[in-house]
């Protein structure tokens, strides 16, 4: 069994959380339970998705990010815009105005993400074209996604396509290019990755195809977008500093890395409930006319991350704005000489069997039967008051000796007789209750 | 010998919940550990069972029997009965009627998939009395 990870940016705040039960309903891979008046995130199955930082009313989850003040342990500072920062502005006249505000805020360069995102459509070509994969072959860009197909799909992982993340590619020619510039150690230059996401601050911190990682730190977008919004309208005339075309800052919204490649039958989903529905589909074999899948966690893609500002039907309608006009492609018209020589993953993806019940089959197949019986017994209500997401989730835990029968109030009630009381009613919420009450 | 039973209703008036027992029976052979390349073939063989008692026959009922040796995965309907099963295996044979070929779905690859997945194919069709597929998938 693969090491299982530790890290995850997602956290829960203690102090907020009230331990009510709306992040284990809204929860992808069931991994939150609520104990003790808090809620716990199970670590080997968060995904970073950041659904519940969405849906926590009390905002009680947050996305860790490093602090600004990192920057200062460094000579050299590069900063790694992912394209979804440009959408966060309306009526940007174009991306050198953001670089420009980049450098005024404590950058000493900056290298957009959007080149990688070029150098890795080009690479994705080249991939396709090799045609040695399963069809279809599904982008590794979105690190929520690719994580959700090692704990639930993992006979998809052939069709993941291996290449790094786009600010991986930007990170490690950033580097370079610093310190052939500067002449410094490459130690002694912090590259800085800002991120519209957790998902992408845990897989920087512990990447999913790389053997070590390759940015010193990872901003959140929003902290980034503060700092920026007071100094960009000083910028008079911005140098030329942006690089890359239309295609590598498409990647911003879904449907920008399917929109870089041949128009050959290709799909772009967003969203992680779609994304699910659609790998379901790619395991039944009902989607094997098509040649390339783009997923991505957040609703409208990166644009949509828990890290943004602006609403991303407005960010998207922001970004097309900035692409009006704008050329395709950079990439063939201007050669990266600090691109890595690979593209592809130095490590390979593997199964994580989180969700099997035990090692041994045959006493898997005993505690599943037992599961079974209890989720009918159990009232189906999915009140969630037991800390479980559902009645078979929490089956689940009894099963596994992390919960107990007790913990289910309703059958809680009937052992502790409730049929001797004269009217059960009585004891019951006003949804629980046979009849309405005179 | 630990045997589990799973069962699942196919809903016959809903054309897009097909694939619903093949996602539940998924959940489930994974938690039992079954490996990843053999749950796939059993989610092709239980969604194209599925579409199939969707498209020809308004519906049926689906069983899944895990045992440590093998899955047997049975779906069983109502519907017209196959008329001449030797056709129905070949690749691009379909008598799905042409609403639902307007839809993308009945290629003829049904049959085809369910045998190319499988290690044991059985089919027992009588006219007018409905279908019976039973497939075996060893572990």
């Amino acid at each position: 069994m693969p090491d299982r990870q530790i890290f995850h940016s997602v956290k829960l705040d203690r102090d907020k959380c009230r331990g009510c039960t709306t992040c284990i309903k809204h929860c992808p891979t069931e991994a939150i339970r609520v104990r003790r008046g808090r809620a716990q995130i199970i670590s080997e199955r968060c995904i970073d998705c950041g659904i519940c930082i969405r849906v926590c009313p009390h905002k009680a989850k947050k996305a860790e990010c490093d602090p600004p003040e990192r920057l200062g342990d460094y000579k050299h500072k590069v900063a790694l815009p992912a394209p979804s920062l440009y959408a966060q502005f309306r009526n940007l006249d174009g991306a050198d105005r953001v670089l420009a505000g980049l450098l005024r805020i404590g950058f000493d360069a900056v290298w957009e993400v959007s080149r990688g995102a070029e150098l890795i459509s080009e690479a994705t070509r080249r991939a396709l074209a090799e045609g040695s994969r399963p069809r279809p072959a599904i982008s590794s860009a979105c690190p929520a996604v690719v994580r959700l197909i090692c704990i639930r799909f993992p006979a998809l992982i052939p069709n993941v396509i291996d290449l790094i993340a786009p600010f991986e590619a930007a990170a490690i020619a950033a580097r370079r290019e610093a310190a052939e510039k500067t002449g410094l150690r490459p130690e002694e230059i912090g590259v800085f990755f800002i991120t519209p996401c957790p998902a992408k601050v845990t897989a920087a911190r512990n990447p999913l195809l790389l053997d070590r990682p390759v940015a010193d730190g990872c901003l959140s977008m929003t902290e980034v977008y503060k700092r920026l919004l007071p100094v960009l309208k000083d910028i008079k005339d911005p140098p030329p500093l942006a690089r890359s075309g239309a295609e590598g800052i498409g990647w911003a919204r879904s449907g920008g890395e399917t929109s870089a490649l041949a128009p050959d039958r290709k799909l772009y989903v967003d969203g992680i409930e779609n994304v699910i529905s659609v790998l379901e589909s790619v395991e039944d074999g009902s989607l094997s006319e098509v040649d390339f899948i783009e997923l991505n966690a957040c609703n409208q893609g990166c644009i949509g991350g828990c890290l943004t500002v602006e609403n991303p039907y407005i960010a998207r309608e922001n970004l097309a704005g900035l692409l009006r006009g704008r050329k395709g492609s950079a990439a063939p018209a201007k050669p990266e000489p600090f691109a890595p020589a690979s593209l592809r993953g130095a490590k390979k993806l593997e199964y994580e069997p989180i969700y099997e019940i035990v090692g041994d089959r045959a006493e898997a197949m005993e505690k599943y039967a037992r599961i079974e019986e209890l989720r009918k017994e159990l009232p189906g209500l999915d009140c969630g008051s037991c800390g479980a997401p559902s009645c078979r989730a929490l089956a689940e835990d009894i099963v596994l000796g992390k919960a107990s029968e007790d913990d289910c109030i309703f059958r809680f009630r009937e052992k502790m007789g409730g049929g001797a009381m004269a009217n059960p009613d009585e004891f019951l919420p006003p949804p629980f209750r046979r009849e309405e009450k005179e | 010998m630990p045997e589990v039973r799973l069962s699942y209703d196919i809903d016959g008036d809903d054309f897009s919940s097909a694939g619903e027992a093949s996602v539940a029976m998924k959940k489930a052979l994974r938690q039992m550990g079954i490996e990843p390349e053999t749950i796939r073939r059993c989610s092709v063989c239980m969604y194209e069972g599925e579409m199939n008692a969707v498209i020809h026959a308004g519906g049926g009922r689906a069983e899944v029997l895990v045992s440590p040796e093998r899955i047997k995965i049975t779906i069983e309907d109502d519907g017209p009965g196959i008329a001449d099963v030797e056709a129905a295996m070949r690749e691009g044979y379909s008598t799905a009627p042409p609403r639902v070929r307007e839809l993308g779905f009945g290629a003829g690859m049904g049959l085809p998939n369910m045998k190319r997945c499988s290690d044991e194919l059985d089919i027992e069709t009588a006219a007018g009395r409905g279908t019976k597929i039973t497939m075996i998938v060893r572990l």
